[in-house]
């Protein structure tokens, strides 16, 4: 009788990429149920459109480069690539936004590169910075929670807005952006940037009615789902707790010193850690293995590095939210960061130059 | 602040980077009694199980042996010797496959056992009355090699180990499956303080650490009891962890220290033994039992009493299983080690060795077989559980790259293999085995660097060596062209001396005074001219009789003419005695140099008939030639020498090439000393001497093809006899200096110029040579 031969180890954790995804999808949702509930549920709508572009792209570019289609959409990549960018964007950007965003990360920064493993940048959020550089009226039509919306939405209003730009009743998005009082109502971080272009400190900007007691009203609770989700893959050894916490940290740290010098300037560390998309970054998007950091080391220095660049490009900069702008200069940052950040190997003496 | 050695009495332990904690399975077999088994009808030894050369064969076929003879015997410090594990008959030494990686066949001894069971004598050594020494000779000759893993000859580990600070004993069992050290404890631990006892006989360290994971309670009881007598014994309990059983991470678990890259633990004052190995170590020394069988898990859902048992090293794999209730899957998996490290079977006749501590036999649904390998992901999972501390993702990266210096840079070499990157891999990839090929291609590349370095070494010499001999070759024709241009004018010249010579002798008979007025005006060959014709004078013999005498000499040697330059002019004068024969001999001598002319290559051998003063410079030239080409010989010879071995030679090489150098210029120099006009008779005389042997070996040389025209040279028997005597005569001085005179004349000074150039130049290129090689080798 003939027997198998295999190289050694003969076994193995039995933890696959594909579950290692399907966990992390798993694990936005929370987060997602959160913004159905104070958005309404186009951003399902958006999913569903973006899952479906991502496997359609993903499996054209792997029928073009003549490789086994099926395997690798099992990997779950592209899907929570989609996921990612879905969640991100409006939910009730046109669609048009969402399927050009979800085809852009998967043919041109993911298997573009190589495919998963090769690229360069987070598909998501590389797709996320072109959609908003190239379409930014879209990209920040936010609405405000459904709470403070003047117009109610109707139970059809978000297929409507998606495929059409307006509701079902005929209201224009900026119509629909519209607050009780007739004012165009941003999100939280652009309404904050907006009253201190303007002046006002940050209490009084606080007195906004997109604002509660400690941020953006809904989006703290869409933060805090996230970070539930977040957890959960820690906890399930999904992702390793260094991207998350230097993140947090180093976002933390940023503006608690601002906070500190100027409280009227700088908003507190608390708003930022639960505004935009905190959460969402240090636990799902900045954890993306691919493009972050692989030493242990220097995943610290990677998460610090986007936690300090969303504190900077939130501050100083001229966009609303920095995260995506904020992991794509770190993915640069990537490779000099790996390269000085090798640790000492065994039995080897410590190098002065790493 | 707390010296080392007390925090480690304390109790303290250290962690070492990353790990794995994959499921034990150790229950099934940890639980059970040791199982023996009745005797296998085969047992395969073979000769080399151990890193290091196989022992001589002692046995024959067809031999009957005992139980613990030995097979081989250790003829040198690498090997260790194997025994017959029961008493039986040997059926064949031939090549089976053996329990490696590759499954290559060995050479093993096939013994049929006879049952009986039968004891060679035995020698028990008193351990208070035995020297180290003895002890380290006993453990060599029980064939006792590491236990553990690898099989490092123990005799070497343990002669090494002077000044040791620690000695640990790995009790570590860390891959999952195996409890054959776990139940050998349980079973054998006074055995194993006795054995421990006798390795602290041998290289007495500080303290002994003995390890042993958490999860065999029964074993720390079982060694503690053992070793409460023994207060420098520390049982030391260390977490589970894969693979805290490795012979750095251990170390770095119980003392902290990390062992220098590329260095062996002993240089950090450490010892390791397996447990196993000490065991044996035992019962070598104290029942001289040598290693003939150990504890064998063997364990796997393909079996149904999965159990540890005492196998017969050389029993085949498939005797164990089947003793265990082996049914086999489809696509079943025999794995010879543990899960993480071991090796698959491509058959079940391999046979047990002395490293064989467990043989699995898993079905899929238990260790599933890598499905399907994807791409790296960069998680950085493998990075996080390399106990080496390495970055496996980028080393993998590397390794398809086929970077050689990259992997080099990341430090492929310190990886042990251990497989835990792989096994917590998300994409499945194979890591260790792509490192196995990458640490080959290491290997063939530095083997292949060599070898260029080599060839390089050799085709540079070999260019030069051309290039030398173009340039000599080069300066040889042009002496040549040179030489036959003043041969022709000799001729010329000699043809009209003769003609005059001839006119003299018949119109004068003061022959004697001319010939002295001849030597101081002209040169040597008028000189020796005159002599022979004196000579022949008092011989007064007729024409006819010397023709007599030459018809005679044409039968005669060859090779023998080595001067006929004498002879011929000794003769020459015979003809002049009458002027008709003179005429006619004349003639003749003309007929014979045109003859001889048209023969290329044996002008110089017959020419001598009409003159002897060419045929000096030119054999002189030849000797030059002669000697040069014997030096060239030597050169290539000692060029050739140092090539294979390229690492010792750098201090001989250059003084080689030198000393044969030196040799051959001595050698150029006694060919062409005549030219020293400031010599005394006695170095004359010498060099007279030396340069005929050397004139007469170029002729020898050169006659080989010319019979034919020697065969013109009248009386050539005796010329050798006549050289003598001419030397012997105070005429030598004569003979010498007319040699000494030939450079008076303008041809000959750029030809010797020539020659002293040539050998001056091959010397400047060995001397090259000689100095650039070492620099090529190093
Ligand atoms: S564990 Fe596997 S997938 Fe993850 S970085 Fe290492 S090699 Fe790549
Ligand atoms: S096999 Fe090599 S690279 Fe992988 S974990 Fe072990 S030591 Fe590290």
């Amino acid at each position: 009788m003939s027997f198998r031969i295999a190289s050694s180890p003969h076994h193995h954790s039995q933890q696959h990429t594909s579950v290692l995804m399907q966990k992390v999808i798993l694990a936005c949702l929370p987060g997602i149920a959160c913004q159905v509930y104070f958005f309404g549920y186009g951003v399902l709508l958006q999913l569903v459109l973006a899952i479906i572009t991502a496997w359609a792209s993903e499996a054209l570019v792997l029928r073009l480069r003549q490789k086994p289609v099926l395997p690798r959409l099992k990997d779950h990549s592209a899907m929570l690539t989609a996921v990612l960018l879905a969640v991100s964007i409006p939910a009730f950007a046109p669609w048009w936004i969402i399927v050009l965003g979800t085809a852009f990360a998967i043919i041109i920064v993911k298997q573009l590169y190589g495919g998963l493993g090769h690229n360069l940048f987070n598909p998501a959020m590389a797709a996320y910075v072109f959609l908003l550089v190239s379409f930014p009226q879209q990209m920040t039509s936010w609405l405000p929670p459904l709470t403070l919306q003047a117009q109610q939405q109707q139970v059809l209003d978000p297929v409507c807005a998606v495929f059409t730009d307006f509701s079902c009743a005929g209201y224009s998005l900026t119509q629909l952006k519209t607050d009780i009082d007739g004012m165009t109502m941003a999100t939280p971080l652009d309404t904050l940037k907006t009253d201190l272009s303007t002046g006002k400190t940050i209490s009084e900007s606080l007195q906004q009615p997109v604002f509660d007691s400690i941020g953006g009203l809904g989006w703290n609770y869409v933060n805090l789902a996230f970070l539930i989700g977040g957890l959960w893959l820690l906890q399930q050894k999904v992702i390793q707790w260094r991207i998350p916490l230097a993140v947090l940290g180093s976002l933390g740290l940023c503006s608690l010193i601002g906070y500190l010098i100027d409280p009227d300037l700088h908003a507190s560390p608390l708003f930022h850690l639960l505004s935009g998309g905190t959460m969402l970054a240090a636990f799902f998007i900045a954890t993306d293995p691919v493009s972050a950091s692989t030493t242990l080391r220097g995943r610290l220095y990677y998460g610090a590095l986007i936690g300090l660049l969303i504190y900077l490009i939130r501050s100083f900069g001229g966009f609303p939210d920095a995260v995506a702008f904020a992991v794509m200069l770190a993915n640069l940052a990537v490779p000099l960061i790996d390269y000085y950040s090798r640790p000492r190997t065994y039995g080897h003496k410590p190098k002065g130059s790493y | 602040m707390q010296s080392l050695f007390q925090q480690i009495k304390a109790g303290q332990l250290w962690d070492f980077h990353g790990g794995i904690h994959p499921p034990a399975r150790k229950q099934h077999t940890s639980q059970k009694p040791i199982g023996r088994l009745a005797l296998p009808d085969r047992l395969y030894v073979p000769l080399r199980q151990h890193i290091g050369v196989p022992g001589a064969l002692l046995v024959a076929v067809g031999q009957h042996v005992l139980k613990g003879q030995p097979l081989t015997f250790a003829n040198n410090a690498m090997a260790v010797p194997v025994h017959a594990p029961t008493s039986g008959t040997v059926l064949a030494i031939e090549p089976h496959i053996a329990p490696h990686p590759s499954a290559l066949p060995e050479l093993c001894v096939v013994i049929a056992p006879d049952g009986l069971e039968q004891w060679r004598e035995r020698h028990p050594l008193h351990l208070p009355e035995c020297d180290r020494l003895s002890l380290l000779q006993r453990i060599q000759d029980a064939g006792i090699a590491g236990m553990g893993g690898a099989g490092f000859p123990t005799h070497l580990k343990t002669g090494a180990a002077s000044g040791v600070d620690y000695l640990i004993i790995n009790a570590v069992e860390c891959e999952p499956y195996i409890s054959a050290d776990d139940v050998l404890m349980q079973e054998f631990a006074t055995t194993i303080v006795k054995g421990i006892d006798i390795l602290c006989e041998l290289s007495g360290p500080k303290a002994v650490l003995i390890g042993i994971e958490d999860d065999k309670p029964l074993a720390i009881a079982a060694m503690q009891a053992a070793c409460s007598q023994r207060e420098q014994y520390l049982v030391k309990t260390v977490p589970a962890k894969y693979p805290s059983g490795g012979e750095k991470q251990l170390i770095q678990l119980l003392t902290s220290k990390e062992v220098p890259a590329g260095r062996r633990p002993l240089d950090i004052g450490i010892v390791m033994q397996n447990v196993g190995t000490v065991f044996a170590i035992a019962q070598a020394v104290l029942e001289d039992m040598p290693l003939i069988s150990r504890i064998v898990t063997v364990v796997g859902d393909s079996l149904t009493q999965p159990q540890n048992v005492l196998a017969l090293i050389g029993t085949p794999v498939g005797y164990l299983l089947d003793a265990c209730g082996f049914s086999p899957e489809p696509a079943q998996r025999i794995i010879m080690g543990g899960p993480m490290m071991g090796f698959t079977l491509p058959s079940v006749s391999v046979p047990v060795v002395k490293t064989s501590n467990c043989i699995l036999a898993p079905s899929q649904a238990e260790l599933p077989s890598a499905s399907n390998e994807m791409d790296c992901i960069r998680c950085g999972a493998c990075a996080e559980v390399c106990p080496a501390v390495l970055l496996p993702q980028q080393l993998l990266w590397y390794s398809k790259a086929k970077d050689l210096d990259k992997l080099k840079e990341y430090n492929l070499a310190d990886c042990i293999e251990c497989g835990a990157c792989a096994y917590v891999c998300p994409s499945e990839i194979p890591l260790v085995h792509y490192y196995r090929v990458a640490k080959a291609e290491i290997r063939e590349q530095s083997r292949d660097e060599l070898k260029a370095e080599q060839a390089k070494a050799r085709f540079e010499a070999r260019n030069e060596r051309l290039e030398q001999e173009k340039q000599q070759r080069a300066t040889r024709n042009q002496a040549l062209a040179l030489q036959r241009q003043q041969l022709m004018a000799e001729q010329q010249k000699n043809r009209e001396i003769e003609q005059a010579q001839q006119r003299v002798a018949a119109t004068s008979d003061t022959a004697t005074e001319l010939s002295k007025e001849q030597i101081i005006a002209l040169r040597e060959q008028k000189k020796a001219a005159a002599r022979a014709y004196q000579a022949e004078k008092a011989t007064q013999q007729s024409m006819q009789h010397s023709a007599d005498t030459a018809d005679a000499a044409a039968a005669n040697e060859p090779a023998a003419a080595s001067l006929p330059a004498t002879q011929p002019a000794q003769s020459q004068p015979e003809i002049t005695s009458d002027p008709r024969a003179a005429a006619v001999a004349a003639a003749i001598a003309r007929a014979k140099a045109k003859k001889a002319q048209t023969e290329p290559g044996e002008t110089s051998v017959v020419v001598p008939a009409a003159t002897a003063v060419a045929a000096e410079p030119i054999l002189d030239t030849r000797a030059a030639a002669v000697a040069a080409a014997i030096a060239r010989a030597k050169a290539k010879k000692a060029q050739a020498e140092p090539t294979p071995q390229p690492l010792p030679a750098p201090t001989a090489a250059p003084v080689k090439p030198q000393s044969d150098d030196s040799g051959a210029s001595s050698h150029d120099a006694a060919a062409s000393s005549d030219t020293d006009r400031d010599a005394n008779r006695e170095t004359a005389k010498r060099q007279a001497l030396a340069a005929a042997i050397a004139r007469a070996q170029a002729k020898r040389q050169q006659t080989d093809a010319g019979s034919v025209a020697m065969s013109h040279v009248p009386q050539s028997a005796h010329s050798t006899a006549t050289t003598t005597k001419i030397t012997d005569t105070p005429d030598t001085s004569a003979l010498a200096k007319s040699t000494a005179a030939t450079p008076d004349t303008p041809a000959d000074d750029p030809r010797k110029a020539a020659i002293a150039a040539a050998i001056a130049r091959a010397k400047a290129k060995q001397q090259q040579l000689s100095a650039t090689d070492p620099k090529d080798q190093a």
